[in-house]
């Protein structure tokens, strides 16, 4: 397969990308793959300081939003916590720290949903530090099976599990 | 620092050609990304402060009740190694060119077996890697999962209930898994049909790229494919969806193999045994010639042409033929014409002393 970009090299990257809710294949031969800045995921070997803009396509992305354009508070965003910028972000597509997401939160979801079709996290919690939402999700679990076991007429394992429930949701308000 | 004890296997466990399906998957690679709460991500972290995630990994791996596989692991750091033998660390997949090259107090853990490398201050602060010789992605799984469940006793993460590990790309958050497995279609490529499987493999959200693609092109047939998507689907999700569509991949390349044989063996059996005897007898070769008659090789033991070679021939020799193992072999930095001698030379010396201890 031919590089969609020169035509002349063999591609060897192939993935897609969401770009405004739909799927674009992309296959490119490695060198036009590093002059669009495009980032590969699985490929670790692009550099940070070479900087990648266009990466998430955030300034074609906004241009088509109204609101971002407009928007003199998005010029002015920044982390109060690293100092990087809503506008350095865009260019170089990494965050300085994490309490970046939750600064330039309100902006991120649109970007979340174009690389990974999603905006929530639905995997692994840490054991120790997960806190509440490991509680939380304990407890929708445990949910589930004490509706079960009430279908299946098993009413005294479903009040154990409420209890259970009961006790968790202690933990959880306390 | 022995150093000395990773130059002198040069090979890690997962070139030896073992492990389930290893006629077709060479390898199956999980990453995960972590960082430390608390702290700047690398690429804003004072020098102080990289150090310091130097030092609490460390101290974590000091703690008791490590993971077994952990036992006898050694930290090594990047500013204590020349620049041949990080490019050799590079060249067997254990750090990326960017721990290697750009880091700041960049460090890895390798486990004994080098099934295990840490990354510390690649990207993120800490990037767990697990390889596997042949179709192993469930385990390669377990294991990052294992050690990182050991690590988060000890190191606070970066983590927030909506957008999970907190990592330096976005294109890592959420889960920060990056699952990869590295397959081998020698007979898809000869029949052409890569074309029309790459496409079907991004369909569905995958990604595949071309290794050892010096300049552009994907040399020995040798792919890899991963997972793009990390935020909003569970680790185990993740990980099934490439494995299924990695089995798809391997009855593909059975199928085209077998067809291959019926229609045409002799045309087969001629560009087999043409790349055997060149790579038998070559005094100069290209690492593209190198990787394209491996592959050939590697083909034909598969399918039990070349009875006195084993599988992990074009394993071994895509690494040490590489220009890190080269140089380092012979002590001295190479020239391209110069490897290019050294590389016929160590391939001959290989298989001869392959045919003579079979
Ligand atoms: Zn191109
Ligand atoms: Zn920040």
């Amino acid at each position: 397969m031919q590089c969609q970009e020169c035509g002349k090299r063999p591609a060897t990257l192939h993935y897609t990308k969401i770009i405004n809710g739909e799927k674009t294949e992309f296959h490119l031969c490695e060198v036009c793959a590093k002059g669009k800045g495009e980032q590969m995921p699985g490929v670790e070997s692009f550099s940070i300081h070479n900087l990648l803009s266009g990466l998430l396509n955030l300034d074609g992305q906004f241009a088509e939003d109204p609101n971002a354009r407009s928007s003199v508070a998005t010029q002015g965003l920044r982390c109060p916590t690293c100092g990087l910028t809503y506008s350095q972000f865009s260019k170089i597509g990494r965050f300085g720290c994490s309490d970046c997401y939750q600064a330039f939160s309100d902006r991120l979801d649109p970007l979340f949903r174009r690389v990974h079709g999603h905006t929530t996290h639905r995997g692994k919690v840490p054991e120790r530090t997960g806190g509440k939402l490991r509680i939380r999700r304990e407890i929708d679990e445990l949910k589930q099976e004490m509706s079960r076991r009430i279908e299946n007429e098993e009413f005294e394992e479903a009040a154990r599990l409420r209890d259970r429930i009961r006790d968790l949701q202690e933990k959880l308000d306390s | 620092m022995s150093y000395q004890r990773f130059n002198q296997h040069a090979l890690s466990e997962w070139m030896r050609g073992k492990g389930p399906r290893s006629d077709i998957v060479i390898s199956s690679r999980v990453r995960i990304a972590r960082n430390l709460s608390g702290l700047p991500f690398p690429m804003l972290a004072t020098s102080s402060q990289s150090a310091g995630i130097v030092r609490k990994v460390e101290e974590a791996l000091r703690h008791q009740n490590r993971p077994q596989v952990m036992e006898g692991a050694e930290l090594i750091r990047m500013d204590d190694l020349e620049d041949l033998e990080k490019r050799v660390l590079v060249e067997k997949h254990l750090i990326s060119p960017q721990l290697a090259e750009e880091s700041r107090h960049g460090a890895v853990v390798l486990s004994r077996n080098e099934a295990v490398s840490i990354m510390i201050n690649e990207e993120d602060h800490i990037r767990i890697q697990c390889l596997f010789p042949g179709f192993q992605p469930q385990e390669a799984w377990k294991m990052a999962d294992n050690l990182d469940d050991w690590f988060e006793r000890h190191l606070t993460y970066a983590f927030s209930e909506t957008k999970g590990y907190l990592t330096s790309c976005p294109t890592n958050a959420g889960t920060g898994i990056r699952a990869s497995v590295m397959v081998h279609l020698p007979a898809l490529a000869m029949t052409q049909q890569l074309n029309r499987l790459f496409p079907a493999i991004t369909q569905v959200g995958l990604a595949v790229r071309g290794i050892y693609g010096e300049g552009s092109e994907a040399l020995g047939n040798l792919y890899q494919v991963s997972n793009q998507v990390t935020l909003g689907q569970q680790e185990e999700e993740i990980i099934q969806k490439l494995a299924g569509v990695v089995r798809q991949m391997i009855q593909h390349e059975h199928g085209a193999r077998n067809r291959i044989q019926e229609s045409s063996l002799t045309k087969l059996e001629d560009r087999i045994y043409r790349s055997y005897g060149i790579l038998s007898n070559a005094r100069v070769i290209s690492s593209k010639e190198a990787m394209q008659r491996l592959s050939d090789v590697r083909l034909g033991v598969d399918m039990g042409l070349i009875p006195d070679l084993s599988a992990q021939v074009m394993n071994e020799l895509m690494i040490l033929t590489q220009p890190g193992f080269l140089q380092t072999r012979s002590k001295q930095r190479l020239d391209i014409e110069e490897r290019d001698i050294r590389r016929a030379g160590m391939i001959r010396e290989y298989l001869s002393m392959k045919r003579e201890s079979e």
